[in-house]
């Protein structure tokens, strides 16, 4: 992009404000106008309108309050016409007069923080399903547009088109608010917020499906999420633990996946492709969190993540307060999931018995009976004690059990590397 | 301000278990005097079982009569409220307070406000006087 940046100075100071601008004048507009579609509108025809006018008159000296200015009338022109809003006359008179005022009205800066707090919120309430949320955040907060969200899910342009619009219209419809919960309903509220960027995240970042690019700006998209969370309630430990977590993770985003595509795991990546700035960032915003002292589930999963890669091979991680940090996990959310790392934690630190006494209870749950990753796990643990013939058992069962080529691949060389 | 209905639909038990559910009743008579009071409650009614139910249609200029629900399903539609909120989070918030809400479903769907169905049938070219409007909602 730089290049052409260079070529075409207007071009690259709209893509610039649409990345920094857009998503602070669509959430100012929406309150303003009381309509999502409408303001999203008026925003699109403002930046639009910006192609023409800048080419011909230059690049205004402050770009963001051109483009709320010009958002602003097209938000009148479409409000004249359009008699569905609710409130119409009220929002007619209030737009008018904001655009009446001498100075170029930006809100003062609370104000504007504020207004994209409450679009986190409101695009992200319960009452929408869960693909909408993910889907409507992106569009609203992120820069995305809905083709790109729409590839990065995997799903036809029209189907995402239509998921958004109807979000939109419950939005309007259901009388969905506009704001920051109150006080009793906020941890819930902002609980199911991270979820959502979290989603946004790990669709970024899980599987090798679909195109690379577009999944690296998803995780891209989600760090800047929880980064502007940070910015705007900057008291929530866990809003400085997912940030933290997701940062962690995206250090090794290049190191993950080897020339050939194949996934590479934690023990056998290069260190030299990891970045340390990012490592860095991620464990300076988890001891940010940790200093609130409020521990959750996205602080724990930082620092058991910090802990692996902070310790330069296998041998020397601290396993055992690994161990520890899943326990806690499994007391705040408990989930076989979580039990089955800790049992590896613990076979890790105090030995493999130790660790398969963990497992039983697992094994012999029936729900997990074609859960792969509960068998792969055993084999190792079984391997580990010196129980190859167990051992074998177990890898043919988790081969069975796998999709996944790659997997498969890395599961049958671990199998026939037993003795 | 918009309204909502709240419908509730639960699952028809034989007598014991009834009777037991019957216990909600003073926490019902409370909850609704609070909404009476706080001006959110517009209307409230109990419906018999489905097996009074008639379901009635025209087809092809035939009435048929249906005895039995709309839909046969285990959740039936046991009763409504309409009631009056400032939002969506509110009128959650009153339908979770439901003392049936541990066994009930309560859907909650927007009230359309008579404004905006006379606009809706206006744009789809419908030409209606005042009278008409005073007698649409």
């Amino acid at each position: 992009m730089s290049g052409a940046e260079a070529a075409d100075p207007v071009a690259a100071a709209i893509a610039r404000a649409f990345r920094d601008e857009r998503a602070i004048v669509l959430a100012t507009l929406i309150r303003q106008a009381g309509d999502f579609q409408l303001a999203e509108d008026a925003v699109q025809d403002a930046f639009e309108a910006a192609v023409t006018v800048w080419r011909r008159d230059g690049v205004p000296a402050n770009p963001g309050a051109w483009i709320t200015t010009a958002a602003r009338r097209r938000a009148i022109d479409r409000l004249r016409r359009d008699r569905s809003v609710a409130d119409r006359a009220g929002r007619l008179a209030e737009l008018k007069r904001l655009d009446a005022q001498e100075e170029p009205s930006m809100d003062d800066e609370s104000a504007i923080v504020d207004d994209r707090l409450r679009l986190i919120f409101t695009c992200c309430h319960p009452a929408l399903e869960l693909p909408a949320r993910v889907a409507l955040t992106l569009r609203a907060l992120g820069g995305l547009t809905t083709g790109e969200i729409a590839r990065a899910f995997l799903v036809a342009e029209p189907t995402m088109g239509k998921r958004i619009v109807r979000a939109k219209r419950k939005i309007a419809d259901a009388n969905i608010p506009y704001r920051v919960p109150a006080d009793e309903e906020l941890p819930d509220r902002l609980r199911g917020v991270l979820r959502v960027v979290y989603l946004i995240f790990n669709e970024g970042y899980a599987a090798a499906e679909g195109d690379r690019l577009v999944r690296g700006e998803l995780c891209d998209e989600a760090i800047r999420l929880a980064e502007l969370l940070c910015l705007l309630m900057p008291d929530d430990a866990e809003v400085w633990g997912l940030s933290a977590l997701m940062l962690l993770h995206d250090a090794r985003r290049a190191a993950r996946v080897d020339a050939s595509g194949r996934y590479v795991a934690l023990d056998a990546q290069d260190r030299a492709l990891w970045d340390h700035g990012r490592i860095r960032e991620g464990l300076r915003r988890l001891e940010r969190a940790v200093r609130l002292r409020r521990p959750g589930e996205y602080q724990l999963q930082a620092a058991i993540t910090a802990l692996q890669i902070q310790a330069p091979n296998e041998e020397s991680t601290d396993w055992a307060q690994i161990a520890e940090l899943y326990g806690a996990l499994g007391a705040l959310n408990p989930s076989p999931v979580v039990e089955l790392n800790r049992a590896v934690a613990v076979g890790l630190a105090s030995g493999a018995a130790a660790g398969l006494e963990l497992l039983e209870p697992l094994l012999a749950d029936q729900a997990l009976e074609r859960y792969q990753p509960l068998h792969a796990a055993h084999a190792e643990l079984l391997s580990r004690a010196g129980d190859a013939e167990a051992a074998g058992r177990a890898y043919r069962r988790a081969i069975a059990l796998t999709a996944n080529a790659v997997e498969r691949e890395e599961l049958e060389r671990r199998l026939s590397a037993l003795r | 301000m918009s309204q909502y209905m709240l419908l509730v639909y639960e699952e028809e038990v034989g007598p014991a278990e009834q009777a037991e559910r019957e216990k909600v009743t003073p926490a019902l008579l409370e909850l609704h005097a609070s909404l009476r009071e706080a001006g959110l409650l517009v209307g409230v009614q109990r419906l018999r079982s489905t097996e009074s139910a008639t379901s009635v249609r025209e087809r092809e200029g035939q009435t048929e009569i249906t005895d039995g629900p709309f839909a046969v399903t285990k959740e039936v539609l046991a009763g409504y409220y309409v009631l009056e909120c400032a939002d969506l989070d509110e009128a959650l918030k009153q339908a979770a307070r439901l003392p049936m809400a541990p066994w009930a479903t309560i859907e909650v769907r927007p009230i359309m406000p008579a404004d905006e169905w006379l606009d809706t049938a206006r744009r789809a070219g419908v030409d209606l006087s005042d009278e008409d409007v005073r007698n649409l909602a």
